[in-house]
Formats: structure tokens, C-alpha cells, sequence
């Protein structure tokens, strides 16, 4: 079998200018269960889709709340993102002690790229196999970043990450120019119907399988979930019944 | 001013072989060294009831005989979300070194913020006031140089639950306690009107039958009353206590706060 | 005479030879400019110092003061020393005790100011404003009496908060912090503090003072400082601090002096009766 020479650490470019190992971190990402971000110009809106590791366990969570003013959606390896979201509280909660002020997204957001891009340029690190959908409030307004395993970030007026996220970047992209201008609960159904466009067939959003992150001016980050979520998914949009597991055949859950 | 004072030279020697220590007028050696505490005045109490605890504190700060401000809070909501504590059940007041209570607070805050953030739920109160002991011992050869009480909601009984404090962390539960410049003064009139010492039955108040009488869980405006007497007493006898009471009421529902206007004089 | 500080107090080296430094603690402190292997020195008292810094809030803003002499103990030093140190349009900071450490604060402050430009993009949103810079400042001083190292100062930061509402604040060397619409370091607390009080008694009273009055009690205050504060002149300088931004003058002089008074005084100096 073909054995690839230049990916056995992260410190090691291929001949091609590339870095396997950061690749294959993105990999994970896109193994994990999608999720969708959007922002207003008043609120922003994470959702995602939670798998169940097995039928008789619970379902992953995929939404955390981080400080009052902003939270995150994780897609790819959870524990990576646990690391990652215990700095961001406690950079989050110095920050609100030595100053007396909410952490700015865009500084939280360049100082996680910043650890991310360490693991890729030291040998006997690994890099991060998560990405990260950071979502919230500043003294700039509402923002949303997307963060990647390699460290790039990037802010972002709506975005998805994860398995089948393309489908939803596609309806986000079919509604771009309207985001701006939503209120809160109208926004919450444009990331629902995005997140929905990358379901399978057969499958539904029910309140068991969806997780909703909001925050706003004057509104402080909070994750729903359970029946709170249901006003949301009621006439969502028509139920489009076909037939078969959907496309990729992806059987392995690395968010778990 | 350690370098304005003149140093004497040892007389023997034409070189300075061991440096002598500043003089002052009295001969009395001239102390210089850094003294990192001061005392900021004020005084706080804390009474528990069958559901409820009530903290309460007046606001002055002082320096000597100095009024810092007349509005300095020495309560402070513990946990809850965000910078406003919203949900904290849980009230932490400190007396004595206002720098030291401030960043006692500011450390109980984080643990108890952390707690809810690595197993979300609340902290008990129970497990709170251990912690709190332990962050007073582990800095107990530089301690915080306050005297805390904790106030919470017993989660086992829904009784009111008090904790006070030394400075390097011995602490008990108890019904009531008063602490800082009054402490003093407010302890005994406590002791009285809540753990009804030397009261005794009617019936009989002298002698080998005298029967103490039994304290029972005393209701939210009786407390409120004491309080209020025990801290305008305290201002016409202490200098360091006065301008404003402020009092937290920790119930199931949550804290309820009361200002109160003292003499500012 | 070796006039090196470090050599101070200490046997002469062309008499016992120079001292081994390996037998000294090594120097951990961040702070000290010392090379390794001399003994940890903290400062223990101030040198060249400051007197009074005088605030007070009104309607729209903070007016502060203080003058611009630098005493070497009784000796005034340094007569053009400026303690109003303008942090950015939000925030102004007054230092009183040691000069030294004054400019030490200084330094960090315009690090501080750079860093905060850089990451914040340079808006004005993301402006540090005065409870911010105060919180700061209030860290950075008892981490340093935590560590027996001391910055010898009493600061007063004053300005705007979050909501662009009058900010006036008090820190110093123990990390001992408090907030009042009106506020006085060193003499200033014992001589200045009634009369301001009187004009702002609580913070209803600051809400409803003029930008004038307050600038004319500030001034008052001034020149009461200068009567009977030793250590105190009579050119200062003086901000004021609301959504304009900071206006600061740094060569006010004291006007109508009257030293109509000093004859009446009796009991000090040559006079008995």
C-alpha cells in the first residue's frame, strides 16, 4: 500500500508545500455533526445537530456557553474542544477581573488561532481536530468567528462546519443579503432551515437532536435546548420524504 | 524620609563597616519598613433564620480618621452568571483589610464560576464555606487580613445557613455573628436578642429552677428590626461605622437587597 | 568614595577584598534592573515626591487636579513636574507619592495604550475607559505590595465608565480602592475633602453640578492646598475630563492669593503671644 512519506508530524512540509497531518486535523472536522452560525445586526445565532454516540446514551453536546456575552459550536473531536473552551473562560473571566470588561471575540478568537498554530510548527505536537464556531456580543456588536485546526480564523456574517455543511452554506449563501436586518427568533429559523438542508432523508430535527445558542445586545448567550427548541422547528418547512441513508456513507463519529 | 536622615559613622573605623540604623530625635530607631495592611474600618453581621439569612454591612470606608467614601459595599453576591451574579444564592461579606476582602471576593468568585462551569450545577453553600477556608489557610503565613461571613441556603434542610471566618480560615456554622470595628459591641446584643443568653423564664429568673429560654428561628421582620438596632446603635458609638446599612436577604428565590441610610456624621 | 548604589553600606573592597555574590540569594524579581546574584532590593520609603491630587464629578464629567512641584523631602526638588497623566478621551490619571514610580507607571500605561490600539483595532468603541484603566491600575498595585515590592503612589483615575457617565476613582500602594463624587489624595483628603463635600455631598449632587462650579471649587481647593500644604506650589495643573474628550492645562497659576492672614497667626516661629 502507498505510504505517504510526509505526514507522519505536523512539522513536515510534502514536497507539494502542504502539511498532512493539518489536513487530516480538517478531516475531523468535517466528520463531525454540522453546525450553523449566523449574526444580525443585533443578535447571533449558533444551532447544531447532536448525535447520539449509541441508542441508549445521551446526545453529545455541541454548544457551550463561554462567558455571559458570547459561546461556541463545536464540530470534530470534543475533548480537543474542551481544551480549548477551558482557556477561552479562564482568558475570558482575567479578562473580566484585570479590567473589569467582556473579552473582545476577535482577541479570544486570535489567541486560540495562535495556540492552534503552535501545535503546527512543533514537533511532538498534535494539531487540534476540532473547529470552532465562536458567536456573540462585543463592544464592537455581534460577531461570529470561525476557527480551524490549522489557525486560521476568520470572521464570518453566517457559516457551517461539519459533515454535509456545504448544504447548509449553500442556503446561507441563497440568504445572505437578509441576515443583517433579522430579528432574534427569525434569525434562529434561518440557521434551523440551514441546518435542517443538511439532513439526510429520512431524518428529522426533533428537540432531542438539536441545540440552539443565542445571544444579543442586551441579551446575554444562553444554550436551549429540549422543549424550548420546539415553537422553532414547528412549520419549519415541508418535510421532504424520500427514500435511503443519506450520501458519503460516513460511519465514524469522532465527536464523542 | 530615609534619605534625608543622617547616619552615624562609626567613630574607629573611617569607612561605614556596618551601616548603624537611623536615628530619630527620641533615639528610638526609625522604622521604615513597608507595612502592606491597613485597617479600612466598618463592620458586618449576619443573622440565619428558619428560611431565610440576612448579611448586612454598613458602607463606610475609613482611613485613620479619615472618611474614604461613604459608599464603599462590603457585601457581595458569590457566583451566579455573569459579571451582575444573576441566580447567586450565596453572599460573602469581609471586613478589615478592604484590598485583602476585595480579592478574597474576586478568588471565591472565580472558584464558585469555575465549579459551575465544570459540573453544571451551583456550588452548595456547604461546599463554598470549605473552600473559602481553604483559600484563607493556604495564604495563612500572608493572610488575607479580614474577617468573612457566608450566607447561603442550606440545600439539604432549605434552613438558613451562616459561616464565619478568621482571617487564616478557622470558621464554624452558626446563627449569628457580628464582625469588624463593632463586632464587639454588636456580638452581645446578637448573643441576646437571637441565642436569647441570659434570658430566662419568667417564672422563675433566680435561683436552682431558672430555665433558659429557648432560642427559636426567629422570622424575617423581627430580623430585620435587629439589624437595623444593632447597627444605628453601633454608629453612636464607633467612628469607623456609619453613613449607610446595606442588607442582603438570601432566600430559595434568591438575594433581595435593602439599603438603609445611617448618620453620616 | 564609591558612589555606586549598590556598593552602599557596604566593607570597602580595597580593604576586605570584594564580596563573593555566590553566597547571596539568587534575584527572582521580575522588576529589578540589579544584575543576578545581588540581593533583592525593594524600595521602602518614597524619594522624590508628589503631593495632594484633588477630583471632583460633575453633571457631564470629572474636573482633576494637582501641582506641578516635585519635593526631595522638605527641599522642592523639581518645579515643573507634571502629575496629570492623560490616559486616552475617556480616561485621566493623577499621581501623588513617589516620582519615580510615577514614570514607572507611565511607561506601563503607554505600553498598555499600544497593546490596546493594536488589538482593538484602533476604534473608538473598543476605547479602555476610566473603570477599566482603574481596575487595571488597582491589580498592577497590590500584586506589587503583595510581592513587599510597593509602587509608593496614591493614584486618582478619573473620567467616563462603560456609559459614558462620570468615572472617578481611588487607588494605592496597598491596592486599597474606593469611588466618591469627590476625592483627595494625601493633605488634599484632610484639607480639600470638606470643602468639596460641601459642594457635592452625594452623588445626586454631583449629577446636578455645573462644569464651571466644579472647575471653581477645584481651583478653590488649590489654593487652600497652597496656604497650608509645605510641601505644595502655586502652579498647577488642571483637567477636565467629559464626551469632549480630556482638556488639560498644565501652567495654571493661583489667582487673588491673599496672605492677608499670615500676620494673625500665633504661636509658631519668633511670636509667643
Amino acid at each position: 500500500m502507498f505510504r505517504n512519506n510526509y505526514d507522519n508530524d505536523s512539522v513536515t512540509f510534502s514536497p507539494q508545500g502542504r502539511i498532512f497531518q493539518v489536513e487530516y486535523a480538517q478531516e475531523a472536522v468535517k466528520q463531525g455533526s454540522v453546525v450553523v452560525g449566523i449574526v444580525s445586526k443585533t443578535h447571533a445565532v449558533l444551532t447544531a445537530l447532536k448525535r447520539q454516540a449509541e441508542e441508549l446514551s445521551s446526545y453529545q453536546e455541541k454548544i457551550l456557553p463561554i462567558d455571559s456575552h458570547y459561546g461556541l459550536a463545536l464540530a470534530g473531536l470534543a475533548s480537543d474542544a474542551r481544551v480549548l473552551s477551558n482557556f477561552m473562560k479562564q482568558q475570558s473571566l482575567a479578562s473580566r477581573l484585570t479590567y473589569d470588561r467582556p473579552i473582545l471575540l476577535s482577541d479570544i478568537t486570535s489567541r486560540i488561532g495562535d495556540r492552534a498554530q503552535t501545535n503546527t510548527q512543533q514537533y511532538g505536537k498534535r494539531p487540534y481536530g476540532v473547529g470552532l464556531l465562536i458567536a456573540g456580543t462585543d463592544a464592537k456588536g455581534t460577531h461570529l468567528f470561525e476557527f480551524q485546526p490549522s489557525g486560521v480564523t476568520s470572521e464570518m456574517v453566517a457559516d457551517a462546519i461539519g459533515a454535509r455543511s456545504q448544504m447548509a452554506r449553500t442556503y446561507l449563501e441563497r440568504h445572505l443579503e437578509s441576515f443583517e436586518q433579522c430579528g432574534r427568533d427569525e434569525l434562529i429559523r434561518h440557521a434551523l432551515r440551514a441546518l435542517k438542508d443538511t439532513l439526510g432523508q429520512d431524518r428529522e430535527l426533533t428537540v432531542e437532536n438539536v441545540s440552539l445558542g443565542v445571544g444579543g445586545v442586551g441579551e446575554d448567550f444562553r444554550v436551549v435546548e429540549g422543549q424550548e427548541v420546539a415553537p422553532f422547528l414547528e412549520g419549519l418547512s415541508e418535510n421532504r420524504a424520500e427514500s435511503g441513508e443519506g450520501a458519503g456513507g460516513e460511519s465514524m463519529e469522532v465527536d464523542s | 524620609m530615609a534619605a534625608l536622615s543622617h547616619h552615624h559613622l562609626s567613630s574607629t573605623a573611617p569607612f561605614a563597616f556596618q551601616q548603624a540604623p537611623p536615628q530619630n530625635h527620641s533615639g528610638e530607631p526609625t522604622q521604615h519598613a513597608f507595612y502592606p495592611y491597613t485597617d479600612n474600618g466598618g463592620s458586618t453581621l449576619g443573622i440565619s433564620g428558619k428560611t431565610f439569612t440576612v448579611i448586612a454591612g454598613d458602607t463606610r470606608s475609613t482611613s485613620g480618621y479619615n472618611i474614604n467614601t461613604r459608599y464603599a459595599p462590603k457585601l457581595y453576591p458569590i457566583g451566579g452568571q455573569g459579571p451582575t451574579h444573576k441566580g447567586s444564592k450565596i453572599v460573602l461579606s469581609v471586613v478589615g483589610f478592604a484590598a485583602d476582602g476585595r480579592a478574597l471576593q474576586e478568588r471565591l468568585d472565580t472558584v464558585v464560576k469555575m465549579y459551575r462551569y465544570q459540573h453544571g450545577c451551583e456550588i452548595s453553600v456547604k461546599a463554598c464555606a470549605q473552600r473559602l477556608s481553604h483559600i484563607l489557610y493556604n495564604k495563612r503565613f500572608f493572610p488575607y487580613y479580614v474577617q468573612a461571613i457566608l450566607g447561603g441556603i442550606d440545600e439539604e434542610t432549605g434552613e438558613g445557613a451562616l459561616y464565619s471566618y478568621d482571617p487564616v480560615g478557622s470558621y464554624e456554622r452558626e446563627y449569628c455573628r457580628a464582625a469588624g470595628a463593632a463586632a464587639s459591641l454588636i456580638m452581645p446584643f446578637l448573643d441576646n436578642q437571637v441565642n436569647l443568653k441570659n434570658q430566662y423564664e419568667p417564672a422563675a429568673v433566680s435561683g436552682f429552677d431558672k430555665k433558659q429560654l429557648v432560642p427559636q428561628p426567629l422570622e424575617r421582620p423581627q430580623v430585620e428590626e435587629l439589624v437595623r438596632d444593632a447597627f444605628t446603635s453601633a454608629v453612636e458609638r464607633h467612628i469607623e461605622v456609619g453613613d449607610g446599612l446595606q442588607m442582603m436577604f438570601i432566600t430559595k428565590e434568591g438575594i433581595e437587597e435593602v439599603y438603609f441610610p445611617l448618620k453620616k456624621d | 568614595m564609591n558612589h555606586d548604589p549598590v556598593a552602599w553600606g557596604r566593607p570597602r573592597d580595597d580593604i576586605y577584598g570584594s564580596y563573593n555574590p555566590s553566597y547571596l540569594p539568587p534575584t527572582r524579581q521580575p522588576y529589578s534592573s540589579h544584575p543576578p546574584s545581588h540581593p533583592t532590593t525593594h524600595t521602602q520609603s518614597p524619594v522624590v515626591t508628589g503631593t495632594s491630587v484633588l477630583a471632583l464629578k460633575f453633571s457631564t464629567g470629572v474636573v482633576i487636579a494637582a501641582d506641578n512641584l516635585a519635593s526631595y523631602g522638605s527641599l522642592a526638588r523639581f518645579t515643573d513636574v507634571k502629575r496629570l497623566r492623560p490616559f486616552n478621551r475617556n480616561a485621566i490619571v493623577g499621581f501623588g507619592g513617589d516620582v519615580s514610580d510615577m514614570q514607572y507607571i507611565d511607561r506601563l500605561l503607554l505600553s498598555l495604550v499600544v497593546q490596546e490600539n493594536y488589538a482593538g483595532g484602533g476604534e473608538s468603541v473598543t476605547l479602555m475607559n476610566a473603570r477599566n484603566l482603574h481596575t487595571y491600575l488597582s491589580k498592577v498595585l497590590y500584586k506589587r505590595r503583595t510581592d513587599f515590592n510597593p509602587l509608593w503612589n496614591a493614584l486618582l483615575v478619573g473620567g467616563l465608565d462603560e456609559h459614558q457617565k462620570p468615572f472617578l476613582a481611588y487607588a494605592d500602594l496597598l491596592g486599597t480602592t474606593y469611588s466618591a463624587p469627590s476625592l483627595a489624595t494625601g493633605f488634599g483628603a484632610h484639607l480639600a475633602q470638606p470643602i468639596m463635600r460641601k459642594v457635592v455631598p452625594d452623588e445626586a449632587a454631583a449629577a446636578k453640578l455645573s462644569k464651571e462650579e466644579a472647575v471653581k471649587t477645584i481651583r478653590e481647593c488649590m489654593k487652600v492646598l497652597f496656604y497650608r500644604d509645605a510641601r505644595s506650589m502655586n502652579e498647577y495643573s488642571l483637567a477636565v475630563v467629559d464626551v469632549r474628550g480630556v482638556e488639560l492645562k498644565e501652567d495654571n497659576k493661583l489667582e487673588a492669593e491673599s496672605w492677608a492672614f499670615a500676620d494673625q497667626i500665633k504661636g509658631y516661629g519668633t511670636q509667643t503671644v
